[in-house]
């Protein structure tokens, strides 16, 4: 029964990676918009550095860079999110849901798919970042749990993603599935730290979740103590939340037939 | 013009002029927009909540050595104006789209409408959705404690600046459109014109930004130009070298995005 089910989760995956690289029209995005924001951050933003109480030791490439992963993790959720939708939309779905035993492999399938897109992300992000001069202050311990953390942020993207695509069923439902994440990011510290910032963001960034986790991803980055248990905390809390919502919309696909 | 927003041009012979045919056109352009705020919501909703944010988390900024302005909302204010004009090409290049797929187009080639009148007609329509953007843009922002240094004096060159910046973007959504004629394919290129947003001054002016490459990516950007001209009412007042390039830029943008369009639409009338 687990061989089903692994055999199941594993065929999604491999039919849903392989649209992924063979259509560049997918692929691309999700490539070219972490690379566009690291470049249009770094690139022009570095004077804001210079600011007073502007404390980050590895420069700002590295500091612009935690947001970068935490939002290539969160968007590769949300890609992969519109395939779903697309699957659902043109009866791929359908046959996917008769072909399973266990639908949830279906979901499963994806969150592989996400994974998988999002390591091929990583890399190319991580070489120009370390080529543009990137200074990495944490140790390899740190930098494996950096990215095991962004991981886990891709999961809960795509779990998201997934809730809303499988009760839609439409590409229309893009939208839904990517401003709310958009701008869950953009109410973080993302330009200096969560100290410097002004007005109602600094208030709105002190409760959002993905605080959290962009500031250990930059303290991971510098070496520095980190809030370590509480952010896994916070992403494993966030991956049980948005695994009930992702299962439950299988269920009203399958209500849906 | 019947409910559904379809064309009543006039028939040959009574009174169908180019002129009848613009009103009809750019009646039916403005009419479909308003009917569907998906299209213009996002273009006013987007560009006030990157402005809020950057406002609140880029005010440090204005303590670096040379910021022209205490304000950072008032820096940055001008950044929505452009940013709306982009949403025109996709607006734009949308509803021309989706004439070309629905077959409205090849039945409007059948008609003595000409070409020229579905240009204008769609360019009276980004005329609309410009001075509500803008409108809505300087009253945010205004409301929000920005600073408009040039007064009211100012308020019309910035409502011809940004109608003129929207109706040049809109140009090019209508060439993807007439080219591609494909609603998807408009769409899918949107993100790339943002690149000249962000690869712009956007956030620091030129002579702040650091890297060399950066700057120089910006400096040769028309797009800078265009936001240097609006922020330039907002914090200095009157800079007729920062307004006389932007109006410049805007124009030439109408003159290359218009000309493209035209001799596209020359090609797929023949097409028709």
């Amino acid at each position: 029964m687990i061989g089903g089910y692994r055999s199941s989760a594993l065929g999604i995956a491999w039919r849903s990676l392989h649209n992924a690289y063979t259509k560049p029209a997918i692929l691309f995005p999700s490539l070219i918009f972490p690379l566009f924001f690291l470049a249009a951050f770094a690139g022009g933003l570095s004077a804001v550095s210079e600011t007073p109480d502007f404390n980050y030791p590895e420069g700002y490439t590295t500091f612009v860079f935690g947001f970068v992963l935490l939002q290539s993790s969160a968007l590769g959720g949300v890609f992969t999110g519109f395939s779903i939708a697309a699957d659902f939309q043109f009866g791929m779905g359908r046959r996917m849901m008769l072909a399973t035993s266990h639908r949830t492999s279906i979901v499963v399938g994806y969150a592989i798919t996400a994974i998988a897109r999002v390591l091929a992300t990583w890399v190319v992000i991580t070489v120009v970042a370390l080529l543009a001069g990137m200074e990495v202050g944490g140790s390899a311990a740190e930098i494996f749990g950096l990215y095991l953390l962004s991981l886990t942020i891709n999961v809960v993207a795509l779990l998201f993603a997934a809730g809303i695509a499988l009760r839609l069923r439409t590409l229309q439902a893009g939208p839904l599935m990517q401003f709310p994440v958009f701008i869950l990011l953009f109410l973080t510290p993302v330009y200096v730290p969560q100290e410097l910032l002004a007005g109602w963001v600094s208030h709105v960034a002190k409760i959002n979740p993905l605080t959290l986790i962009l500031d250990t991803n930059r303290e991971f980055l510098a070496g520095q103590q980190a809030e370590v248990l509480a952010a896994y905390g916070v992403a494993v809390g966030l991956m049980a939340l948005l695994g009930i919502w992702a299962v439950s919309g299988m269920r009203r696909a399958e209500t849906a037939g | 013009m019947n409910a559904g927003g379809a064309v009543a041009l006039p028939r040959p012979g009574r009174g169908s002029t180019l002129s009848t045919q613009v009103r009809s056109l750019a009646g039916r352009a403005v009419l479909r927009t308003l009917r569907q705020p998906a299209m213009i919501v996002p273009s006013l909703v987007f560009p006030l909540f990157l402005l809020a944010v950057n406002s609140a988390g880029l005010n440090a900024a204005t303590q670096i050595p040379g910021f022209p302005t205490g304000s950072y909302l008032t820096f940055a204010l001008a950044v929505p104006f452009i940013q709306g004009a982009l949403f025109s090409t996709m607006n734009s290049g949308q509803a021309l789209a989706e004439d070309i797929e629905n077959g409205f187009f090849n039945r409007l080639a059948l008609t003595p409408m000409k070409g020229s009148a579905l240009i204008a007609g769609q360019l009276g329509g980004l005329v609309v959705i410009g001075l509500i953007q803008a409108s809505v843009y300087l009253t945010v922002g205004l409301a929000a404690g920005a600073h408009f240094e040039a007064g009211l004096l100012g308020v019309p060159v910035l409502l011809a600046l940004s109608v003129l910046v929207s109706i040049g973007f809109g140009g090019i959504g209508m060439f993807m459109a007439i080219r591609t004629g494909s609603g998807e394919s408009v769409q899918g290129m949107f993100p790339l014109l943002f690149v000249f947003l962000f690869f712009s001054s956007i956030s620091l002016p030129r002579n702040l930004i650091q890297e060399d490459w950066f700057r120089t990516v910006a400096t040769i950007n028309p797009v800078s130009y265009l936001i240097e001209g609006v922020r330039s009412l907002f914090v200095i007042g009157w800079d007729g070298e920062a307004l006389a390039l932007a109006f410049g830029i805007a124009v030439a943008l109408i003159v290359g995005s218009i000309s493209i369009a035209s001799l596209a639409l020359r090609e797929r009338m023949v097409r028709s």
